[in-house]
């Protein structure tokens, strides 16, 4: 017998999109699900080494939050997070915004621009890491030899080793490194934005302020909602910069000390100094991760409240 | 599909051919370790041991140093991981000895042992059971490095003395020449800088009293060497809180300092990277005429044998191997690091040197007896010496804050 194109297509359909679904599925099971599934199991155990002991219910979870040795760390690495969060929204997603608008009014040579403002993101981010790095160095990178130029010596510090100034740098660094992915979400957004809106608004005498702040802010609502979202996400989990550029202690004493650094510590243990803790080390991974699920869409929702359809 | 699962089986048929003819013959050994940069030396080991033990092969695999636990962990934890294995010392020993992944050596399967001095066993150790896990590879010490050129052209001989310490930095600084290459940025040197400044005015006598509990770290000999260490930081290299440990290795490689704080495994390192240095070391100058001159020692590692090992005759072979003087020796020329082993012949001038101040030296201190639980005596110490260094506190309240974090586990503190 001889199956007609209609009764095989279905089938073959099936087997194109199973095809197209299980690998994920498979990866995302193997690699994702069971990872933070096994973590959150290992947070019940007390480690010896690598070998799980007892069950020790929320022990781990308790000495996180609330231990005489662990918790002053953790709290102070989350500040940190948390003012990370507040200045990177402010220079990285603000600086976008400005840049994107920038861009949008076509000035000469945007095209360039556009791509140059996008090139940072490409970039490595142990390279960029690196890079700040050699620049910050005190005693010959770029910025102190600058300001020293200019005569301007009092203003040169030893900026990574200074208290002061050490967590703003790593935030200028970040910010340097991702201002062009808001950018272009931005740009996006506002090109979305017909222009018959801003022609009609300049028409009735809107100035550049108010145009920014009552037309364009509110129409790129949902572009809004991503960058917040996901730099929220980038902020509690940010790593790589801090690690490169001052190292797992989160150096000079603890004053650049985020989360995920404190979490690879006790996990992994840092090996000029102390020791493996799986235990303790994925409780505050699974603390980490709730915290982030349960605020990211808190924010979300909220985000999406005030985007307007057009 | 059917071609597959011929090809399949073919494949699987073949491999099993091969790997059984290949047991048969020869027994290989898998041995793991995170030195890259050693690599040619143990491929050398292990050809003088095969020569010597026709039948076994060694395979040489390394991992990059800060994935090296992590990987090794993973591998042991399922009930893999190599025949033989490189591990560290102390408290990072006891990671992977404690759940019994490694196979406890005595006198018995490793008459070797004897050619140990007691501290290297002891880093080797583990607390709970008293047992050996590794044979010791090497020696450590914290000391100070100096640039034998500088120091003629000025002039200036090793200094004894605190005082005189002070003066020769003081005067290599007017003449614009950087006393001290070391920096503060890379958190742990502090630490090593703590060993190579500071033995000798803190003294075996401490180490024994703070072991006893007749003292802890509020001691004034303790809260006066880090004062001294405070007043010695402005001769470090410029901006030395922004300095790192690249930085400052490059500042005197180049020569520009005439000092380095640190590791005797340095001078290997600025050796490869400039050959025309000439250098010398000594250690922490003494407070005053009478007392002892230090340097600060530890045990950096060992082999070990998988206790889950099929192989483990052939492992402990190479263990032995890996023992013996002929071994100690050639490790120490080559790599200018010194192996524990006794009755080693040492070629080259500065392990020399080292080798004989180990003769009279204490524990570096934190590494050796505080790095077991948290918060680790290592991670106080150089937290709270970069934050006394940065001025942004007392030597009072750095010898304060880390004895207290360590009194929080530390039974003989807690009288």
């Amino acid at each position: 017998m001889q199956a007609s194109p209609q009764q095989t297509r279905p089938l073959k359909h099936h087997l194109w999109v199973a095809f197209l679904v299980v690998p994920p599925i498979v990866f995302m099971s193997l690699f994702v699900v069971y990872p933070i599934l096994s973590a959150f199991a290992y947070a019940f155990y007390d480690w010896k080494g690598l070998a799980r002991g007892e069950f020790v219910g929320l022990r781990n979870f308790r000495e996180v939050l609330f231990g005489a040795t662990m918790a002053p760390v953790v709290w102070n690495a989350f500040l940190h997070n948390v003012y990370a969060l507040i200045a990177l929204m402010i220079i990285q997603n603000g600086g976008g915004f400005i840049l994107a608008w920038l861009l949008y009014k076509e000035p000469f040579g945007f095209r360039f621009h556009r791509v140059a403002v996008f090139v940072p993101v490409v970039l490595s981010t142990i390279i960029v890491g690196f890079l700040w790095k050699l620049f910050l160095n005190p005693n010959f990178g770029i910025i102190n030899q600058a300001l020293y130029a200019l005569g301007l010596d009092s203003l040169a510090k030893p900026w990574l080793g200074d208290s002061s100034t050490a967590l703003g740098a790593l935030i200028l660094a970040n910010a340097w490194h991702f201002v062009g992915f808001p950018a272009l979400v931005y740009l996006a957004g506002m090109q979305r934005i017909p222009p018959e809106i801003i022609e009609a608004a300049r028409l009735d005498g809107t100035n550049e302020w108010q145009l920014l702040k009552n037309i364009v802010w509110p129409l790129v609502a949902p572009s809004t909602t991503i960058l917040f979202t996901l730099l929220f996400i980038g902020a509690f989990n940010w790593f790589e910069i801090p690690y490169v550029m001052v190292g797992l202690d989160g150096s000079p004493f603890g004053t650049t000390d985020v989360l995920g650094l404190v979490f690879y510590r006790t996990a992994f243990g840092n090996q000029s100094a102390s020791i493996q803790n799986f235990g303790m080390g994925s409780a505050l991974a699974t603390i980490l991760f709730l915290f982030i699920v349960v605020f990211a869409s808190m924010l979300t929702l909220w985000l999406r409240r005030r985007e307007i359809q057009f | 599909m059917k071609l597959t699962r011929r090809i399949l089986m073919g494949a699987a048929a073949g491999s099993f051919l091969l790997s059984t003819g290949a047991a048969m013959a020869q027994t290989e050994l898998t041995f793991w370790s995170w030195r890259q940069e050693d690599k040619a030396f143990y491929q050398d080991t292990i050809k003088k041991f095969q020569e010597k033990n026709p039948g076994i092969t060694v395979k040489f695999e390394t991992y990059a140093p800060e994935n090296y636990a992590t990987i090794l962990s993973t591998a042991l934890a399922a009930g893999r991981g190599p025949d033989v294995i490189q591990v560290r010392a102390y408290g990072n020993l006891e990671t992977v000895a404690t759940p019994g992944y490694l196979l406890a050596l005595d006198q018995q399967n490793v008459p070797e042992l004897a050619n140990f001095p007691e501290a290297a066993l002891a880093a080797e150790t583990l607390r709970s059971d008293g047992k050996v896990y590794a044979v010791p590879f090497a020696m450590q010490a914290q000391l100070v490095v100096y640039n034998k050129k500088i120091f003629k052209d000025n002039g200036v001989n090793p200094p004894k003395t605190w005082d005189e310490m002070m003066a020769l930095a003081q005067a290599l600084k007017a003449k614009n020449i950087t006393p001290f290459a070391n920096g503060t940025a890379t958190a742990w040197q502090n630490e090593t800088i703590v060993g190579g400044l500071l033995s000798s005015m803190l003294g075996k006598e401490f180490e024994a009293d703070i072991v006893s509990g007749k003292a802890n770290f509020t001691d004034p000999r303790f809260v006066n060497a880090l004062a001294k260490l405070k007043d010695i930081s402005q001769y470090f290299s410029p901006n030395f809180t922004g300095v790192d440990y690249p930085s400052s290795q490059q500042l005197f490689v180049a020569g520009r300092a005439a000092m380095f704080a640190g590791g005797s495994y340095e001078v290997a390192n600025f050796k490869n990277q400039n050959p025309t240095l000439d250098l010398g070391v000594f250690p922490a100058p003494i407070l005053k005429a009478g007392d002892q001159a230090l340097i600060a020692t530890y045990y950096d590692g060992g082999y070990a044998v998988n206790a889950k090992s099929e192989k483990k005759d052939a492992a402990l072979k190479f263990v032995r191997f890996l023992a013996t003087p002929e071994y100690g020796t050639a490790f120490t020329n080559t790599l200018k690091n010194l192996s524990p082993i006794k009755g080693i012949k040492i070629e080259d001038a500065i392990t020399q040197d080292v080798a004989k101040l180990a003769e009279n030296s204490m524990s570096y201190l934190m590494l050796v007896r505080f790095r077991y639980q948290e918060p680790g005596g290592s991670v106080l110490l150089q937290s709270n010496v970069q934050k006394m260094l940065a001025g942004q506190q007392t030597a009072e309240q750095a010898a304060a804050d880390i004895n207290k974090g360590i009194a929080t586990y530390y039974k003989p503190f807690q009288k």
